[in-house]
């Protein structure tokens, strides 16, 4: 932890707080987001959108609320990390309600408009992240409920098998009268925790008392066990769920921390190995994931005669070009449904914001996510670090497997991305993921306490009379 | 931790590096490819987010294009008069692609064509969008008029020609289909095409007969068979007496006569005469002393066995086939396996009419671009000389007393010299189905030759006895003719 002291996360005594700098970074992330919306407005209608006033408070107060609490709580917080949500909310916000300008993907039977709700969720989410800022004084609290988080995750991932499969996958549970929830995007979290938790107790065990063996160390088979389980869980997330992103996203996690905390190479070639396995062996007999597959080697072949989703997302960016259709000019909702507000929002950012935009925005995930294991370098405590290291690396995996999906990197699966798409579990999650951050960057940056001022050294003053 | 902690951050930045790397290949590398992609619709919206250009026929566009009032297009294409326009236009369907005019002319009409760079480059400059260009046909609108609603509710098609260039003055096909109905993409557009598809629709509304079906010529393809004495010397002059037997037996055959219609002076019948009477027993053996290599040849100068005649639109072939010598003499009086287009037909009476030199039929004048600059003009040009023009000269003769008094004294015009040849061709085996009646027909006035006309009229509800050329499709080829000699007045 010597080594970073020259970096101006770590606290000390009288750093700056940056508050400031956040400030006025979140009035340019409001601006930016109003702009977009005052585009959108002028590009569709022709005039600045009516809506526009409400918008621009709405998310300036919230903006401002966040800013006053964080101030007041976490003075010492990353100054980025806020900012950058709230300008990735805005923009989600305006690319939703920009799709809702479609009538074509905003029927009834679709919905209708969806841009409402996810301000109701952007809403309820940042009085979580508030919450979690003013309540959760120190993080290592949660520390204590290593065990208790365990049952939870378990109990999250395993819940959606007992609710129908929605758009090909099984990664929902269905309330009445309330709606759908996404409990991946919160186990995303509370695995984070346990595995933290988990992983600090362990480590030394894990690390050390182990073999050599061809250059690499290998693990007890004991020390082995839990780690077994986690890559059976994800298989089965997998197998029963259809659900490729959530399985990866949790295996990932897993091996991540496991190095982080373990400091051995061997990990990660261990984790590879598994995960390489047990994807080619689910590939082999899950229809599921052979069609996305399929469709990832082959995005622009016609599928019983029709454009899939995958080619009509090629051809939004291919459209979008370098510069980009502009705001409300481009034809996404050709994808169709729902999809191109949720799965892929990034094509509709990509068709009319262009390359430049969808270099930005995948930038500033870039930013999020650096700064976020900045607080984990930062930090002082192993659990934090860990804490800190697992969200960000959850939320890295996560930004990679949407849009990597999504652009035809790697095969599709069914994820949202955080803060832009559509989704109410997804941004109220996200919010908390990014509140815990602060609150550890806080208990990282914080100057020591002042020394106790010593006694003996009042004694030896001299005193001049 | 820390060391394991950097080398995630380095990993994490090398997953964002990758999506960046991912998103320069699809947005910048493969932008132009997948963007003008055919399944990306964006090229279909694009397409239709502006006015086509038109189809002119004298001046005035028988096309148009109108606002949608739903759905991604914008545009949508409309005709005039399309059902009797749809011969030369076809159809341009946002739902079901295009045809002929519309689909050959499909760059110019909709503005992406290279030939329209200069306009396009100065809309670049002020903001137009870009604009269509008209495409102009040699068309003539009283012909085609007439031609059309002359053949009525019959079964058929006119083509006529302009002997002298090759311009295409009519082009008209019965049963029609208006491609209004189905220019959109709604389900009222997929009612409207599935129903004129032959699947659904016995009578074929969208074959273009004119140029698109083949009929046998029954006795019109006699002006060729004439030609064919003539060119190869078997006879010259078209007064003298022919060596023309009565009955007259096919070759090769254990004495079957070919009949000629009723009881006609057919035995040793001057050249001039069989025409008069539509001799088959003459034509018939001409074509057998000739043989069928020389028969094919003089067909072949007239157009026929080339599967490309372009107007631009592609003519289907007409055949005068290889065949034994039975066969080959019952070809030589249109028949057996001999196959003519309407406008193969047209082709061989402008060929006549031209003295002998077969003009290469067309009928896009200029494409002109939206400037109203014309960026292709067509200049006429010799496709093949069938005839001597002394040969013509006699084949004119010859068919000018078919009009005056032989089988097609329908067809006269007064002040006008007509010359014409009926034809009643058998259809269906033993000649059960109802015949096809044709006429071919040129008019010549002290000026020039303005048109040559050929008419067919297929399974018409007539009486059988009734469906001679002469009395079916003589008048329809007759005010085709009139109407263009108005226009020259």
């Amino acid at each position: 932890m010597s080594s970073t002291t020259t970096t101006t996360t770590v606290g000390t005594i009288g750093a700056p707080s940056r508050r400031n700098t956040e400030l006025a970074m979140l009035v340019f992330a409001v601006l930016i987001a109003v702009f977009a919306y005052i585009n959108v407005g002028l590009a569709k209608e022709g005039s600045v959108p009516a809506g526009v006033l409400g918008y621009a408070l709405g998310l300036g107060l919230l903006a401002g609320i966040t800013h006053l609490v964080v101030r007041k709580w976490a003075p010492y917080a990353d100054p980025l990390m806020l900012p950058i949500a709230t300008l990735l909310n805005g923009l989600g916000l305006v690319f939703i309600w920009r799709l809702d300008q479609e009538p074509q993907i905003t029927t009834k039977q679709l919905g209708g408009a969806m841009a409402p709700g996810q301000l109701m969720w952007s809403t309820l989410g940042v009085a979580l992240f508030l919450g979690v800022l003013i309540f959760l004084k120190d993080h290592r609290v949660l520390q204590r409920y290593t065990y208790i988080s365990m049952v939870v995750a378990l109990v999250l991932l395993i819940a959606p098998i007992f609710f129908p499969a929605k758009f090909g996958a099984r990664i929902w549970i269905t309330i009445p009268g309330v709606g759908s929830l996404q409990p991946g995007e919160f186990a995303k979290i509370v695995i984070a925790i346990f595995f933290a938790g988990y992983l600090m107790v362990k480590r030394d065990a894990l690390a050390l008392a182990s073999r050599r063996f061809m250059g690499l160390y290998l693990p007890r088979g004991r020390d082995l066990g839990p780690i077994l389980v986690i890559w059976a869980l994800s298989l089965m997330i997998l197998v029963f769920e259809t659900d490729l992103g959530t399985s990866l996203l949790f295996f990932g996690l897993f091996v991540i921390m496991l190095y982080v905390a373990t400091e051995r190479t061997s990990w990660i070639v261990f984790g590879l190995l598994l995960s390489a396995g047990g994807a080619v062996a689910v590939a082999t007999f899950e229809s599921h994931v052979q069609e996305r597959v399929q469709n990832w080697l082959n995005p622009l072949q016609l599928i019983n005669g029709g454009v899939t989703e995958t080619a009509q997302a090629m051809y939004s960016f291919g459209s979008g070009g370098i510069l980009g259709s502009g705001l409300g000019q481009g034809y996404s909702r050709l994808i169709g449904g729902i999809a191109p507000k949720s799965d892929y929002i990034l094509a509709t950012v990509g068709e009319e914001a262009g390359l430049a935009g969808v270099m930005a925005v995948l930038l500033l995930y870039g930013l999020l996510i650096e700064r976020g294991i900045r607080t984990a370098l930062a930090a002082r405590d192993p659990f934090g670090k860990l804490l800190a290291i697992g969200l960000s690396g959850a939320f890295a995996l996560q930004v990679f497997v949407v849009a990597g999906g999504v652009t035809g990197l790697i095969p599709l699966t069914g994820m949202t991305m955080p803060f832009l798409a559509q989704g109410g579990s997804s941004v109220i999650a996200n919010w908390a993921l990014v509140a815990i951050l602060l609150r550890i960057s806080d208990t990282a940056r914080r100057p020591a306490p002042a020394p106790a001022p010593s006694t003996d050294a009042e004694m030896t003053q001299v005193v001049r009379p | 931790m820390n060391k394991p902690l950097r080398r995630v951050a380095i990993f994490c930045g090398l997953l964002v590096l990758s999506l960046l790397i991912r998103v320069n290949w699809v947005q910048f590398v493969q932008a132009d490819e997948l963007k003008n992609d055919t399944h990306n619709r964006r090229v279909a919206i694009e397409r239709y987010s502006q006015p086509r250009g038109n189809i002119i026929v004298d001046g005035k566009a028988v096309t148009g294009s109108t606002t949608n009032e739903s759905g991604d297009f914008k545009y949508k294409r409309t005709y005039k008069d399309g059902p009797m326009w749809a011969p030369v236009t076809g159809y341009a369907s946002q739902a079901f692609g295009s045809n002929q005019l519309e689909k050959l002319n499909d760059s110019i009409l909709s503005g992406t064509d290279d030939k329209l760079f200069f306009s396009r480059t100065v809309d670049m400059f002020t903001g137009d969008k870009q604009k269509g260009g008209d495409v102009v046909t040699t068309l003539n609108a009283k012909a085609q008029k007439a031609a059309y609603e002359g053949l009525g509710k019959s079964k058929g098609a006119v083509a006529a020609i302009n002997p002298e260039t090759g311009a295409i003055l009519a082009l008209a096909s019965t049963p029609s289909y208006d491609p209004s109905t189905f220019a959109g993409m709604s389900d009222k557009d997929a009612k409207a095409y599935n129903g004129l598809l032959k699947k659904n629709n016995p009578d074929d509304p969208m074959l273009n007969r004119a140029l698109r079906q083949t009929y046998p010529p029954g006795s019109t393809f006699k002006v060729v068979t004439a030609a064919a004495a003539l060119e190869n010397g078997l006879y010259t002059d078209i007064n003298a007496k022919t060596d023309s037997p009565l009955p007259w037996y096919l070759p090769d055959t254990a004495h079957q006569p070919l009949n000629n219609e009723g009881n006609i002076p057919c035995e040793n019948a001057s050249l001039k005469e069989a025409l008069r009477w539509s001799c088959n027993t003459v034509f018939g053996k001409i074509s057998a002393d000739l043989g069928n290599k020389k028969m094919k040849a003089e067909a072949e100068k007239f157009g026929y066995n080339d599967p490309e005649v372009d107007t631009p639109v592609r003519a289907a072939e007409s055949v005068y086939p290889t065949d034994n010598r039975p066969q080959n003499a019952m070809a030589g009086i249109g028949q057996a396996s001999n196959r003519a287009t309407p406008l193969q037909m047209a082709m061989v009476t402008a060929a006549i009419a031209n003295g002998g030199k077969l003009m290469k039929p067309y009928m896009v004048d200029q494409l002109v671009a939206p400037n109203l600059n014309v960026v292709q003009q067509h200049t006429p040009e010799a496709m093949s000389q069938p005839l001597k023009p002394e040969n013509a000269q006699k084949l004119q003769e010859m068919m000018e007393g078919v009009v005056k008094n032989g089988t097609g004294t329908n067809g006269q015009i007064d002040g006008v010299t007509v010359g014409g040849k009926t034809g009643t061709a058998q259809h269906g085996e033993n000649n059960k189905d109802n015949p096809y009646a044709w006429f071919i027909s040129y008019a010549k006035t002290s000026k020039g030759t303005p048109v040559a006309v050929a008419v067919v009229i297929e399974g018409s509800d007539t009486l059988r006895g009734d469906i001679a050329g002469g009395k079916l499709a003589a008048p329809i080829a007759k005010k085709v003719m009139e109407a263009v000699l108005d226009g020259k007045k």
